[in-house]
């Protein structure tokens, strides 16, 4: 439903309301030339907004109901893994004794905390096949960089400067090369073969004594495995780089195989996508990194030890890379997603991408007479279409997506990975339920049916929503980036 | 039926799946994983809990630690604990927002946008800058971005940080020059500012940033106008680090040329939670717009005229520019931006304003309290709401008697400082009663 404009909270504002209840102050205040010379004092105040609670309250809540989140409708975006994120979790987060913590207390005071931080970074040593997990890194792409930065330590150490490429396939996620490039390396590409798969003998000519590291997702950013892994490992380790595992993908490997087993030697994962942690509209997220033995005297300090039946903070890595994040990560997800651990168990885990794979592969084949599959096997827990047949009749891949949206369904990612034409990528996770993965290819077979009837309704599309489609070309050309307090003059 | 509340689907949907797809196990859909990779054990992590237990776990935990909502505490140095609204947590646990992703389809994220639009005035304003980004991880990492950006614009290497710029952010920030070859030099502070002889004597044609914290880890107002002179005459950039609690006191940072300012807005509305999540801030001049890291929300309007927000400027960003890009950043601190601007508005204009005067009032107060009592102060400038006193014991054994007593004393400064275990940063919130700070003097006195 198109509806009016909601205003900006500034625009709700008005002289002298109050939304706040701060303490009374409870000593003499001194004057105010005595707290502060008037050099150092704010000459104007901040135009923060002046509104009523109640006001306030129906701001968000009218904001928010111009939002979808998974829990609004299904939300099948390949490579995010939006799968449901239990209450529970959120509870939890919130008791006292995980939100009210200063990171400065002693050991003494924490030790509930670092007891969850040690059998988190446990738990996720055993999922990943790895030997120590620091829980510093902040998100995916900040585990990215933290990986790559220990096997760069790892190098120099070993005398080995002449170690300045990562090797990244061409379907990589864009995060990848331009980790490796804040890493300090030059990012090459690895071509993929016919089958979605990394091309062997590419892997060979460009494997040599200026090669770092392989980065890989496995299953790749197509949604399939990369079965030749074992050789890819021992083509990469001959040439004495190193095996980086893009953990973006982990929703479809739980308790089925292991990183560490496949021969990768870091490994990060995403929090916020495997371990139910919210996505929160774009973070925070966590993206814990495993290493094997031989890295583990760069990593970051400091993680969390066990001495006996009481926790504490080892420092002692006289070879890190330094810290990557102030304090101990992101806690706070790190509740979460130990809570859902716990929630799940060994056999749950198993269950969670068993049940993730054949959701993706069931959708596949429903989906697979009307638009264009470009890889035949069986896929992981995604797989990606092509809009090719449907871009012939004049509608591209945007407009299909933007027609999903009239079915309250958030798209699936567009146009990436980038060397598929048109791609649609779609990830349902284990969550959903059949009726739900039905309904939404009930709708896909719809829109490629109008297509070829009806193309103006899908290029038209969205009808249903609070706006229509968004001049993105005008936003970046004249920035607006914020709101001004007389006129709206541009920034 | 269906192995677990999370797992909806039943042995006759699985059943009914693999007949569409055409296998007779699942198994089969893992038959490209190869036989010697393939993990035949049982994972190494604890067994399921159902809900009652888990809830009884998971309390254990938690009460196996000492919260500050228990204890009063005087730590700070980065981290605050600060009156959030009630409405904040509320509005967080609107699902439509904590369940959602990256604003990639704007006609259904329009409230995300939105709010995240509202976020980057609230920033700008703030730190009287001209725009701000959608947020960062948190304040160090921000403060290494700034950095980054400052060496990839000036084509400089050279970074000068004050000594009395946040210790952690000084570490995060030497991890990131070494990834990108780029060369870090602390300036000393002498009575705990930055000192302009050090900062003149460091600062060359290859300096590409001057870093400064306002105010600063010891809690004191640094002269910024001295500070700028220096680091605009030649080609720097001058990035200042502030608490945008204290900027509803202080000047801005922005109203003394500074190029960038960044921080942490967990003041607002965002838990200490241990250290994270929060909420880095990124606000710069209106030059510097095209070359800022991570994502922005800009204003147009749809094919109807109707306003409406999108992410805008993505020719900067990883997943276009990959190599070229100018960070790896691909996400933000989304939903604890949102707490922030939920707090501020709450807070509103004239609240910051009082709540920043409330945390000076008080800091002030327990100075004087605690001078009154005999003891030293060790740096004698202007404050905010922390400051650092001269102990006659060694501030761990002063923290392990005061915690008997029922307080979490302020931080030991020489956990980062070599030679200064009897300096303690005392930091005072609106939070703490008169009783709380009275109950600190007297624990403090009665270990001379």
């Amino acid at each position: 439903m198109r509806t009016d404009e909601q205003a900006l909270i500034f625009e709700l504002s008005r002289e002298g309301r109050i939304g706040h209840s701060l303490p009374e102050l409870d000593i003499d205040p001194v004057d105010e030339q005595e707290l502060l010379p008037s050099k150092y004092r704010r000459q104007e105040p901040a135009e923060l907004p002046q509104v009523s609670e109640l006001q306030l309250v129906r701001h968000y809540t009218a904001l928010s109901r111009r939002n979808h989140g998974v829990d609004s409708g299904f939300y099948p975006l390949g490579s995010c893994t939006m799968k449901y994120n239990p209450k529970i979790n959120e509870d939890v987060a919130r008791y006292p004794g995980f939100a009210h913590l200063h990171p400065y207390q002693p050991e003494s005071q924490l030790q509930g905390a670092l007891e969850l931080m040690y059998e988190l970074q446990q738990s996720l040593e055993a999922v990943t096949g790895m030997d120590q997990v620091t829980l510093q890194p902040a998100a995916g792409a900040h585990g990215e960089w933290t990986g790559l930065m220990l096997i760069r330590a790892f190098h120099e150490a070993n005398g080995d400067y002449g170690r300045t490429k990562v090797i990244v396939p061409d379907s990589a996620h864009g995060t990848n090369p331009a980790s490796a490039v804040v890493a300090g390396f030059d990012a090459v590409t690895v071509r993929s073969n016919d089958e979605g798969l990394v091309d062997l003998e590419h892997l060979r000519e460009l494997a040599g004594e200026d090669t770092a590291a392989l980065m890989l997702t496995n299953p790749n950013t197509l949604g399939l495995f990369e079965r030749d892994i074992v050789e890819m490992a021992s083509i990469i380790h001959e040439a004495g780089g190193k095996l980086y595992y893009d953990g973006a993908n982990s929703n479809a490997i739980l308790g089925m195989t292991r990183p560490g087993d496949m021969g990768f030697d870091v490994v990060h994962l995403n929090l916020h996508k495997t371990f139910t942690t919210p996505h929160g509209g774009g973070g925070p997220g966590s993206g814990p990194v495993g290493v094997k033995q031989d890295l583990v005297p760069y990593l970051p300090a400091p993680i969390v030890a066990k001495d006996g039946e009481s926790y504490r903070f080892a420092w002692e890595f006289p070879d890190s890379i330094g810290r990557v994040k102030p304090y101990y990560g992101n806690f706070g997800i790190n509740v979460r997603a130990y809570t859902y651990i716990r929630t799940m168990g060994p056999e749950g885990l198993r269950q969670v991408s068993r049940q993730a794979v054949l959701n993706a592969n069931y959708m596949l084949r429903r989906l697979q007479p009307y638009f264009d599959t470009p890889y035949e096997q069986h896929c992981k827990h995604e797989f990606v279409l092509s809009g090719k047949r449907q871009k012939k009749l004049g509608v591209r891949t945007l407009d299909i997506a933007k027609r999903l949206l009239d079915f309250g369904y958030h798209p699936p990612t567009i146009y990436f990975p980038i060397n598929v034409e048109e791609c649609l990528m779609i990830e349902p996770t284990e969550t959903e339920s059949k009726e739900t993965l039905d309904e939404f290819c009930d709708a896909m077979i719809q829109i490629a049916k109008e297509a070829e009837t009806n193309p103006e309704i899908v290029q038209e599309a969205p009808h249903t929503t609070v706006v229509s489609r968004l001049d993105e070309t005008q936003a970046a050309r004249k920035p607006v980036l914020r709101w001004e307090a007389k006129e709206e003059a541009t920034v | 039926m269906s192995s677990h509340r999370y797992l909806p689907s039943t042995e006759q949907d699985q059943q009914a799946m693999m007949e569409t797809i055409g296998i007779d196990s699942l198994e089969e859909l893992f038959a490209d994983v190869p036989e010697e990779v393939r993990f035949q054990e049982t994972l190494n992590v604890p067994k399921a809990l159902k809900e009652t237990a888990l809830i009884k776990e998971m309390q254990r935990l938690a009460e196996k630690n000492t919260n500050v909502k228990d204890v009063p505490s005087f730590l700070g140095a980065g981290v605050y604990e600060h009156y959030i609204p009630s409405v904040v947590n509320h509005m967080l646990l609107r699902s439509e927002f904590f369940t959602a992703y990256t604003p990639y389809q704007p006609e259904i994220s329009q409230g995300e946008l939105q709010g995240i639009f509202e976020f980057q005035t609230m920033i700008a304003e703030l730190t009287g800058m001209d725009l701000a980004n959608s947020s960062m991880y948190d304040g160090p990492t921000a403060l290494a971005e700034a950095a980054m950006m400052s060496c990839g614009v000036t084509k400089k290497k050279q970074i000068l940080v004050s000594e009395a710029v946040h210790p952690e952010a000084v570490e995060v920030l030497r991890t990131n020059a070494k990834g990108q070859n780029l060369e870090v030099t602390v300036i000393e502070a002498t009575d705990g500012q930055t000192s302009l002889d050090a900062l003149k004597n460091s600062y060359s044609d290859e300096t590409a940033c001057v870093i400064v914290q306002y105010p600063n880890f010891f809690g004191q107002i640094e002269d910024l106008e001295e500070i700028e002179k220096i680091a605009h005459s030649k080609k720097a950039h001058f990035i200042v680090s502030s608490n945008p609690l204290s900027l509803g006191m202080l000047q801005p940072p922005g109203e003394f040329g500074a190029d960038v300012v960044v921080g942490d807005a967990q003041p607002f509305g965002i838990p200490t939670q241990l250290g994270g999540p929060h909420c880095g801030y990124f606000a710069v001049t209106k030059k510097l717009m095209r070359k800022v890291p991570g994502r922005l929300v800009g204003e147009t309007v749809d094919e109807d005229g109707r306003r409406g927000f999108v992410l805008t400027l993505q020719a900067r960003e990883q997943h276009i520019r990959r190599d070229k890009a100018t960070s790896n950043i691909c996400s933000n601190q989304a939903l604890n931006a949102l707490a922030a601007s939920v707090a501020m508005s709450a807070i509103g204009k004239y609240g910051l304003q009082e709540m920043a005067s409330q945390n000076m009032q008080k800091a002030l107060y327990t100075k004087k309290r605690l001078q009154e009592a005999g003891f030293e102060l060790v740096h004698d400038g202007p404050f905010f709401n922390e400051f650092v006193i001269n102990l006659p014991k060694p501030c761990e054994q002063v923290n392990e008697s005061l915690f008997d007593k029922g307080i979490i004393g302020g931080l030991d400064l020489g956990r980062f400082y070599e030679g200064r275990d009897h300096h303690m940063l005392i930091a005072v919130t609106e939070l703490r009663t008169k009783e709380e700070i009275e109950a600190l003097v007297e624990g403090l006195e009665g270990l001379k």
